[in-house]
């Protein structure tokens, strides 16, 4: 990692990845920004419109291309901008931890919770426990040689996960 | 592709903890990037005026603006690249203020962190395209939920503007919390001479349709076009006949229900108008005291009512409106003092709440305007007030300042004097918060001029004493305990967030706080709105307001929707879902997955079936991409090589320095 751009340096940080929904959770960091809440510098966000947008395989991938961990925070359960985004989420998220393992990825690496965008405080929580936990792990194994992953198999898994309506779960919400 | 990166300084609350140049000087290495700078505030004329010029000179196709939150200022650099003539979804932004700069201080890790959200901003923007808006109709009516003074003041605005107004109160009557004040701070104008002729305004306004005793039961739909489900709750009198002559009142037997209007110091018929200048004024029956619905014996109402309205068979109606914008106006509830046992919870008939106060000051109340102790009905000498019950208080979970209760008790108090000149009237409060026109001289008068002893220390306890209650507290200033003996007194409540507003608030698809107040869409700039298009707020929904407060925001929300009904055709957000025919094998899982009904099933020319976006349904949340087993729809500016190139940037990033 130790680069030709000059800005990177010893005690580096992991790489974290972040994807929050913008009505609930991206708000909530923001609020956390607003308010100073200081958390670790390790987690990039990448915003998505919705929790429901997130493909389990953004996540493999994110996985599979050496992040050390991925975090997912959406809105609260039944309060979700598009009515019912964030339980497709937590269908497809649960689905995803039972396969990481099979991936050979620990599902200790990925975590998924709620946050609104009131909640900086408790965006600052997620972010500083979910950093510890990742520093405790340690930076992830690297793939040798090639992307490290077959895209084929992950989009199998990926479709799979997101089957809708013939998981067990799916009337839960109904 | 040729991109231009532009790092904000934001003056030093970024430039503090992050190297800005460095960062822009670093972007000039990733791929399509052929200019970068950094400037003091981009969002400034000058610092827009850059990002236009060197779109110009250099030709710029895609422009990454590192900065604050998107949430923030994503609108302002869309125009500007509009300005400069550049589609406006050419735009992404880089977060290195919210997300970077506030949350860390370590220089170097915030200048790594920043440089790599621009990376990731460019790979996305590599994928972008130019998106164009549809046009589509407008509904020009609005819905207003909740009359008290702020709806009111939002529905006549909009009624007056030519818009038609449908408005939805859970009350038997229009007129929220201020129909039940006596007076209002600091004039001492009486509260339902001014809100009165409001309230009539509304019954008569010929733009108005007035649902009272109803509760929005859904609503579907997205701007300009909200279907809205109205649960009329029954009456048990058919409204179109009363005429709230008040004859049924007179001769119901059943005497003995709690007066909600009176907030349960006095007992009411179980059919009742709430109130002499009720809006409407129609009576309705309180199923729990009705003999005749409980019993199935009685009937005397529908004997003696001239117009033959009563009807003991209603049921509940569902009503369904079609409205273009709501705006929320339900208001708060008093905090329940229940919780506070070292006060009495509630058991003491002499320690009352300050709304309940209103009523026994109030003209049209229980005791006509005079004071009397609800236990004995004696006039009481000496009234103890007891600010901040429910407020300031984070061991109930109400840290916040409800903000009106420091003016309210300071006009009791001085009421009290003018009711009863012989009386002494004490105020225990933790400080006095009186920011407002003629406020401190107000709470001054109540001191100087009405001699309102008022103590600088919460109160420990409360406990009866032969005939009337000792208040037991701390005088802070004079470094003492003080006890207080008292005929009667008076909590100061604070305020609460409505009853089922988080209910509602999913309803509305908007947010609430952790106290279920709403929450604005900006708390500085944009007050009134939401992060729901079309859906606006007004009034307590959203935290304590005092009425001059509530009535401006009443004012705000209108002007809000006639922003909005200006135009006869909204121009719809493409950031919608579509479909590659080519690549749709017809399973129709996305449609069946849409929370909005906003994919149809078509047939194409060979007879194949595909599916289809309905782009003005669609609301933009992507569950359909993600369903979809061939990637074949995709949700436009968020699809998946956009975000995959975000986090191959990420990822690989390590890999390519």
């Amino acid at each position: 990692m130790s680069g030709s751009t000059g800005l990177l340096t010893e005690g580096q940080d992991l790489r974290i990845v972040g994807f929050l929904c913008n009505w609930c959770s991206y708000g909530g960091a923001d609020t956390a920004g607003v308010a100073r809440f200081e958390q670790p510098t390790d987690l990039r966000v990448i915003r998505v419109p919705c929790s429901g947008r997130i493909d389990p395989l953004f996540i493999a991938r994110a996985l599979l291309s050496g992040a050390d961990g991925v975090l997912v925070s959406g809105c609260h359960p039944r309060d979700c901008h598009y009515a019912e985004g964030n339980f497709y989420a937590r269908r497809r998220l649960e689905m995803l931890k039972q396969f990481l393992s099979v991936t050979g990825i620990d599902p200790e690496r990925f975590h998924y919770t709620w946050v609104s965008a009131s909640e900086g405080q408790r965006w600052q929580d997620v972010v500083t426990s979910f950093t510890e936990r990742i520093r405790k792990l340690g930076p992830a194994p690297k793939m040798s040689g090639g992307t490290g992953y077959d895209e084929e198999c992950l989009k199998e898994i990926a479709a799979a996960v997101s089957l809708g309506e013939q998981c067990p779960c799916h009337k839960e919400k109904a | 592709m040729r991109i231009g990166v532009f790092v904000c300084h934001c003056g030093s609350n970024i430039a503090a903890t992050v190297d800005c140049p460095a960062v822009a000087e670093q972007a000039k290495n990733l791929q399509d990037v052929v200019f970068t700078t950094d400037t003091m505030y981009t969002c400034s004329e000058p610092g827009q005026n850059e990002i236009i010029e060197a779109i110009k000179e250099h030709n710029l196709d895609g422009v990454v603006v590192a900065s604050c939150s998107p949430r923030m200022h994503e609108a302002t650099f869309r125009r500007a690249l509009e300005r400069a003539g550049l589609n406006r979804y050419m735009l992404e932004m880089a977060n290195i203020r919210e997300h970077v700069s506030w949350i860390g201080k370590d220089k170097e890790r915030n200048t790594v962190k920043a440089f790599e959200l621009v990376s990731i901003a460019a790979a996305k923007l590599r994928n972008n395209n130019p998106l164009f808006a549809n046009k589509f109709d407008v509904t020009k009516r609005v819905l207003v939920i909740g009359g008290g003074v702020a709806g009111i003041q939002a529905a006549l605005d909009c009624a007056d503007a030519g818009y038609q107004v449908v408005m939805v109160e859970r009350e038997q009557s229009i007129g929220g919390k201020m129909a039940k004040i006596d007076k209002t701070f600091p004039t001492v104008d009486c509260s339902s001479c001014i809100l009165g002729p409001k309230m009539v305004d509304v019954a008569q306004h010929e733009n108005i349709t007035l649902y009272a005793m109803s509760e929005v039961e859904k609503i579907e739909g997205y701007v300009g076009n909200f279907d809205v489900q109205v649960r009329k709750k029954a009456t048990y009198v058919n409204w179109d006949d009363c005429t709230g002559c008040g004859a049924c009142m007179e001769k119901c037997p059943s005497k003995k229900n709690l007066d909600a209007f009176n907030e349960g110091i006095s007992k009411c018929t179980a059919i009742n108008i709430p109130f002499p200048q009720a809006i409407p004024k129609k009576a309705a029956i309180n199923p729990e005291g009705c003999m005749m619905l409980k019993k199935g014996k009685c009937g005397v109402c529908a004997k003696v009512c001239p117009t033959k309205c009563i009807d003991f068979e209603q049921k509940d109606e569902i009503l369904t409106e079609k409205v273009g914008a709501v705006i929320a106006a339900t208001g708060y509830d008093m905090f329940d003092h229940s919780v506070y046992k070292q006060y009495g919870a509630g058991q003491y008939p002499d320690v009352i709440t300050s709304l309940q106060y209103e009523r026994l000051m109030n003209a049209s109340g229980p005791t006509g305007g005079h004071i009397k102790r609800p236990s004995d009905g004696k006039e009481p000498k000496k009234v103890v007030f007891v600010q901040c019950v429910g407020s300031r208080d984070p061991a109930v979970g109400r840290p916040y300042c409800s903000g009106f209760c420091c003016m309210y008790t300071a006009k009791q108090a001085i009421l009290t004097k003018d009711h009863i000149p012989d009386s002494d009237s004490y105020v225990f409060y933790m400080d006095i918060r009186s920011p407002g026109k003629g406020y401190d001289e107000f709470t001054r008068r109540a001191q100087e001029q009405y001699g309102v002893q008022y103590l600088r220390g919460r109160v420990s306890m409360i406990y009866p004493k032969g005939d009337h209650y000792v208040v037991r507290g701390a005088d802070t200033l004079a470094g003492t305990q003080v006890e207080v003996e008292a005929d009667l007194v008076v909590l100061a409540v604070g305020a609460e967030s409505a009853k089922n507003a988080p209910a509602l608030a999913e309803k509305m698809r908007i947010s609430y706080d952790s106290y279920g107040f709403f929450m604005e869409a900006h708390p500085k700039l944009k007050p009134v709105e939401t992060n729901t298009a079309g859906v606006y707020l007004a009034g307590s929904c959203v935290g304590p307001r005092d009425i001059p407060t509530s009535v401006g925001q009443g004012s705000a929300a209108a002007a809000k929707v006639m922003t909005l009904f200006s135009k006869d055709k909204l121009e719809s957000d493409p950031q919608v879902s579509s479909v590659n025919a080519s690549r749709c094998v017809g399973c129709l899982k996305c449609a069946k997955t849409c929370p909005f009904g906003a994919i149809k099933e078509v047939t194409d020319r060979g007879g194949n079936v595909k599916a289809e976006v309905i782009e003005t349904v669609c609301q933009g949340c992507g569950i359909c991409t993600v369903t979809c087993p061939q990637g074949a729809i995709q949700l436009q500016h968020f699809t998946d090589n956009q975000i995959l190139a975000e986090v191959n940037a990420l990822c690989q990033a390590q890999l390519d320095f």
